[in-house]
C-alpha cells in the first residue's frame, strides 16, 4: 500500500516535471531565425506608462531577437511610479505620459552622473477615439462643447438640438445617451479631460485634468477593453479609448477650425510636431505642450503622447550604451513601425524622430 | 486534568513520528497565526499616513478619508447582501434536493456539477458578467424602470449596458452558489436518521420531517455556510471590477448608471496608478474591509454559539 501511494506521487512529480521542461523548451525558441550580429550584452530595467506597455512589449521582443545579449524588462507599473522608480535609481529608463515637473527636474536623478540632467524624448503617439453605439447613426459630428456637456450630463439624448445642429444629415433617435468613461486611473482619461478643459472649459469646468474621471456622470468601466465592451454591448452609449482598440465601432470626427476632422495616425503625428516645447527646458528635453486648440484641420487634437525619460550621462557603467541602442531603436522608422502595427500607435513625424535620435545618440 | 497527566506520565517514551508529528502541526498552527499579524500589522502600519493625512489629498472632494470610505463600505455590504438574497435560499433549495428529494444518481452528478462552478475562476464570471448578462438584462431594466420607477429600488434614468449593482449582485450570487450549498449539503446529510426516520413515524410529510428534523439540525451549518460565501462576496474583487459601473456614491437604486462600488474593486482599479498618500488611503480601506469581514465572522460564532443548545445535535 505504501509502496503504490510512493510511486503513484513520484509518477505524478515526473509528469509534471516533463511537462514544464517540454513548455519552456517551447518558450526558448521563439527567437526567430535572423542572425545576431550585436555585441551589446548586459541588462536594462525600464518601468513607467501602462499606455505605452503593449509597445515596450513588441520593441524588446524585435531588439532582443536582433540583441541576443540584452535583456530588457518593462514595468508598466504607471507613469508616476515609473518617474518615481527612475528618479530613486531603481530603473535605467522610465516612459511617461506626462513629462518631468518642475519639481522634479530640480531635484537629483540617482541613476544619472553627478550633476548631470535627464532627457526627454517623445516616443509613443496614440490617438483617442470618441466611439459610439445609436443603432441607424455610423457618422457623427462633434465639437468639443457638445462632447463635454455630453461626458458631464448635461446633454442626455441623441435628438438634441446641439447635436442636431452639428449632424444636419443624419437621423438621430429619441434615445438616452450613457456616456461611457475609465473607472480606472488612465492616462487616456487625462488627455481626454485636457482636451475639453482646453477648448470647452465653460462646459468641462474642472480645476486641472487628472488620471481621474472628474464628474459623477455616466458610467465607468475597466480599462481600455472594458469601455470598448460597454459601448459595443450598450444601448445609444458613447465612450472614448485608444483609437487601435476602437474595432468595429464608428467613431466621432471631432471639430477643428472650421471643419470635421477623422482621427488618422498622420495627423496625430502632426499635432504633436506642430506644438510648442515646454518653456524653459534643456536642450536635450523634447517635452511639448500639446497644442489642443489647433485650427488647423491637418491636425488630430485628442491624442496621448508618451515619453521616454533617461540620463544623458549615466553613472553606471556600460548603461549607457544599450539605452542608446534601445531608444534608438525605438525612435527608428522600423522602431515606430513596428508599435504601429503591434500596438496601432500613430509613427512619430520625421522631423522629431530626428530630434529624438540626435539627443539620445548623445548619451554618455 | 489530573487523569490526563497520569496518562502521560505514564508513558514517557515518545516515538519520533509523534514528535515530528506534534511538531510539523504546531508549526501549522503558529503560522496561520503568524500571517494573519503579518497582514494586521502591514494593513495598520500602512494605512497610517492616510488617517493623518490633508484631506485635499485624500479623495477629490476634499472631504477626508471618512466621507470616502462610508460609501465603498456600503456599495460591499449592500452587494454582498444582494447576492446573498439571491444565493441563500436557492442553496438551500439546491442542497435538500441532493440530500433528500433527488434519486442518489442525480444527487451525485448535480453535486459534482455544482462543485465544478466553485472552481470557475473570478475572471470567467467577470468576462460572462460584462458579454452576456449584462447585454441580456439591459432590456428587462429598461422595461422595469419604465412601469415601476415610483419604487426608489427601480429608480431612473436606466443604465444603456445593464452593468449596475444587480448584474453585479447576480454575478456574485452565482459564484457563492456553490460554496453555500456543497457545505449545507453535508451538514443535511449529517442529521441523524433517528430523527428523520421519528419525524416520519409521527405521522409527518417529508416537508414536515425536513422542517423539524433536518432544518433545526443544520441551522448552525447553514449560517457558517452563509458567512463563508458572504466572505467570498464580500471580497471579491476581480468580477466587480469587470462588470460594475463604479461611483463613490450612496445609492439604493438597482438599475442605474451611478453604482455604489464595492471596497475591493475599488482598490484593484485604482491601486495600478496609485502614488503617494493614494497608495494609503487605499491600503485603509482595504484594513476597513478587513474590519468589516472580522466583524461578520465574528457576528455569525456569535450567532452559532446561542443557537447551539437549541439546535437539535444532541
Amino acid at each position: 500500500m505504501n509502496i503504490t501511494r510512493t510511486s503513484r506521487i513520484a509518477g505524478f512529480a515526473a509528469i509534471i516535471a516533463v511537462s514544464s521542461l517540454t513548455l519552456s523548451a517551447c518558450a526558448a525558441n521563439e527567437g526567430g531565425t535572423s542572425e545576431p550580429t550585436s555585441t551589446l550584452a548586459g541588462s536594462l530595467v525600464g518601468a513607467g506608462a501602462s499606455s505605452q506597455g503593449s509597445a515596450q512589449e513588441a520593441w524588446i521582443a524585435a531588439f532582443q531577437t536582433s540583441n541576443p545579449g540584452v535583456t530588457i524588462t518593462y514595468d508598466p507599473s504607471g507613469s508616476g511610479a515609473g518617474r518615481e522608480t527612475f528618479i530613486a535609481g531603481g530603473s535605467d529608463f522610465a516612459g511617461t505620459d506626462s513629462y518631468l515637473n518642475d519639481d522634479e527636474l530640480a531635484g537629483t536623478f540617482a541613476a544619472c552622473a553627478a550633476g548631470t540632467t535627464p532627457f526627454e524624448v517623445p516616443a509613443y503617439i496614440s490617438p483617442i477615439a470618441v466611439i459610439f453605439n445609436v443603432d441607424g447613426v455610423s457618422e457623427l459630428n462633434l465639437d468639443a462643447s457638445t462632447i463635454a456637456k455630453i461626458f458631464n450630463g448635461s446633454i442626455t439624448n441623441w435628438n438634441d438640438a446641439a447635436i442636431v445642429a452639428l449632424n444636419p444629415d443624419a437621423t438621430l433617435p429619441d434615445l438616452a445617451i450613457t456616456p461611457v468613461h475609465r473607472s480606472d486611473d488612465s492616462g487616456t482619461t487625462k488627455n481626454f479631460s485636457d482636451y475639453l478643459f482646453q477648448n470647452a472649459d465653460a462646459d468641462w469646468v474642472i480645476e486641472k485634468p487628472s488620471d481621474t474621471f472628474p464628474f459623477e456622470s455616466g458610467e465607468g468601466a475597466k480599462g481600455t477593453s472594458g469601455v470598448v465592451d460597454a459601448v459595443t454591448n450598450g444601448v445609444g452609449t458613447i465612450g472614448y479609448a485608444d483609437a487601435s482598440k476602437a474595432g468595429a465601432l464608428s467613431i466621432a470626427k471631432l471639430k477643428v477650425g472650421d471643419e470635421f476632422v477623422a482621427f488618422t495616425p498622420e495627423a496625430a503625428a502632426a499635432v504633436v510636431a506642430g506644438s510648442k516645447p515646454v518653456d524653459g527646458r534643456s536642450a536635450t528635453d523634447m517635452a511639448v505642450k500639446l497644442n489642443r486648440k489647433t485650427t488647423n484641420p491637418a491636425e488630430y487634437p485628442l491624442v496621448l503622447v508618451s515619453y521616454l525619460v533617461g540620463c544623458n550621462e549615466y553613472a553606471k557603467a556600460g548603461v549607457a550604451e544599450n539605452v542608446k541602442a534601445y531608444i534608438g531603436y525605438i525612435l527608428s522608422p522600423e522602431g515606430q513601425a513596428e508599435a504601429a502595427a503591434q500596438a496601432g500607435s500613430a509613427p512619430l513625424a520625421a522631423m522629431m524622430a530626428e530630434e529624438a535620435l540626435a539627443i539620445v545618440n548623445a548619451i554618455k | 486534568m489530573e487523569t490526563q497527566v497520569a496518562v502521560s506520565r505514564q508513558r514517557p517514551q515518545r516515538r519520533l513520528g509523534d514528535v515530528v508529528f506534534s511538531g510539523a502541526a504546531l508549526a501549522a498552527g503558529i503560522l496561520i497565526l503568524v500571517s494573519l499579524a503579518a497582514v494586521t500589522i502591514f494593513l495598520i502600519a500602512q494605512s497610517l499616513p492616510a488617517f493623518s493625512a490633508d484631506p485635499s489629498d485624500v479623495s477629490k472632494d476634499g472631504r477626508g478619508f471618512w466621507s470616502y470610505v462610508v460609501p465603498l463600505v456600503f456599495g460591499t455590504v449592500w452587494a454582498a447582501a444582494l447576492a446573498l438574497l439571491f444565493a441563500l435560499p436557492l442553496s438551500i433549495g439546491i442542497a435538500l434536493f441532493i440530500s433528500h428529494y433527488a434519486p442518489r444518481r442525480l444527487a451525485l452528478t448535480l453535486g459534482y456539477v455544482i462543485d465544478l462552478l466553485a472552481a470557475v475562476p473570478s475572471v470567467v464570471f467577470g468576462l460572462w458578467g460584462i458579454t452576456v448578462l449584462a447585454p441580456a438584462m439591459q432590456p428587462i431594466y429598461s422595461s422595469v424602470v419604465e412601469s415601476l420607477s415610483w419604487i426608489p429600488l427601480f429608480a431612473g434614468p436606466v443604465s444603456g449596458t445593464g452593468r449596475t449593482v444587480l448584474t453585479v449582485a447576480i454575478v456574485l450570487a452565482v459564484m457563492i452558489l456553490p460554496i453555500i450549498t456543497a457545505l449545507s449539503r453535508e451538514v443535511f446529510l449529517q442529521t441523524p436518521r433517528l430523527h428523520e426516520e421519528a419525524a416520519l413515524a409521527l405521522g409527518a410529510t417529508r416537508w414536515e420531517m425536513i422542517k423539524m428534523a433536518v432544518l433545526p439540525f443544520g441551522r448552525p451549518g447553514i449560517i457558517s455556510a452563509t458567512m463563508l460565501g458572504l466572505g467570498r462576496a464580500l471580497g471579491e474583487t476581480m468580477a466587480v471590477a469587470m462588470v460594475l459601473s463604479p461611483s463613490v456614491i450612496i445609492s439604493f437604486a438597482l438599475m442605474t448608471s451611478q453604482n455604489p462600488t464595492t471596497i475591493a474593486a475599488n482598490i484593484a482599479l485604482n491601486f495600478p496608478e496609485a502614488s503617494g498618500v493614494g497608495v494609503n488611503v487605499l491600503i485603509a480601506t482595504g484594513l476597513i474591509l478587513f474590519l468589516i469581514t472580522l466583524l461578520v465572522n465574528s457576528l455569525a460564532r456569535f450567532i452559532i454559539n446561542r443557537r447551539k443548545e437549541f439546535s437539535g445535535a444532541n
